[in-house]
């Protein structure tokens, strides 16, 4: 199928990168259905809606700046997308990043991450129940706070 | 909005199953106790407002995307 993407315009998608929202994303709530693409740069991937073509979200496996990320979501809302607390093997985890003008200030929602059933594509933005996740974690400084700490 | 004046000790029930006690007040800050069956889920309202905003924020972001690849091999040599 093709579909028209923020980025790259009108481009082929395999169906198995369709991913269904069934409770949409906090604020979009009438958008369910994405696309997960791979972004040109690594390592950011595109959620890219298939209704309403200006709203993509970048995103990001929030692991790779802060191994010690545990979204820590309620068994409840894994439910949701019937997952377990469990169930790491079906589960991918990402973080929606806001990108402002200075780029090196962007930051990773780690309070509201994307938790996604990889094995029926369906997915949903969860509410971390601890208090230590943000919405605003500078990718930069964790980073570098990742290489001081290996040095 | 209904509105309800309840003291300490008191509460209010929602539909069948929910309940809402007045457990503390201290000042300016009421301490809640929510009864409620499982499969409903409580937050704090901030914390909606707060993801919603940044999604929204989140969603203006333009379609060039820095290069942090070099970061990532940084990852790798870590591991």
């Amino acid at each position: 199928m093709k579909v028209n993407t923020k980025p790259y315009g009108l481009i082929e998608i395999d169906e198995r990168q369709h991913i269904h929202f069934p409770a949409g994303i906090l604020g979009f709530e009438n958008l369910r259905d994405y696309v997960l693409l791979d972004a040109l740069q690594q390592p950011f991937y595109w959620l890219q809606s298939m209704d309403v073509h200006e709203i993509a979200f970048v995103l990001i496996e929030p692991n790779i700046f802060r191994p010690d990320y545990q979204p820590d979501v309620s068994p409840l809302e894994l439910e949701e997308i019937e997952l377990s607390p469990e169930d790491k093997e079906n589960s991918l985890i990402f973080s929606i990043v806001t990108i402002p003008e200075n780029q090196e200030e962007m930051t990773a929602n780690l309070q509201g991450p994307i938790i996604l059933n990889r094995k029926l594509h369906i997915a949903r933005q969860c509410i971390s129940e601890n208090d230590k996740w943000k919405t605003r974690h500078k990718i930069m400084e964790e980073l570098s706070n990742i290489r001081n700490s290996v040095c | 909005m209904l509105i309800l004046s309840r003291k300490k000790d008191e509460s209010i029930i929602i539909g069948d199953d929910v309940e809402v006690s007045v457990v503390d007040i201290k000042g300016d800050q009421v301490k809640l106790g929510i009864k409620a069956p499982r499969d409903i889920k409580v937050y704090r309202q901030e914390v909606f407002t707060e993801i919603q905003r940044e999604n929204l924020a989140a969603s203006k972001t333009g379609t060039k995307l820095p290069e942090i690849e070099l970061l990532q091999q940084k990852k790798k040599q870590s591991e």
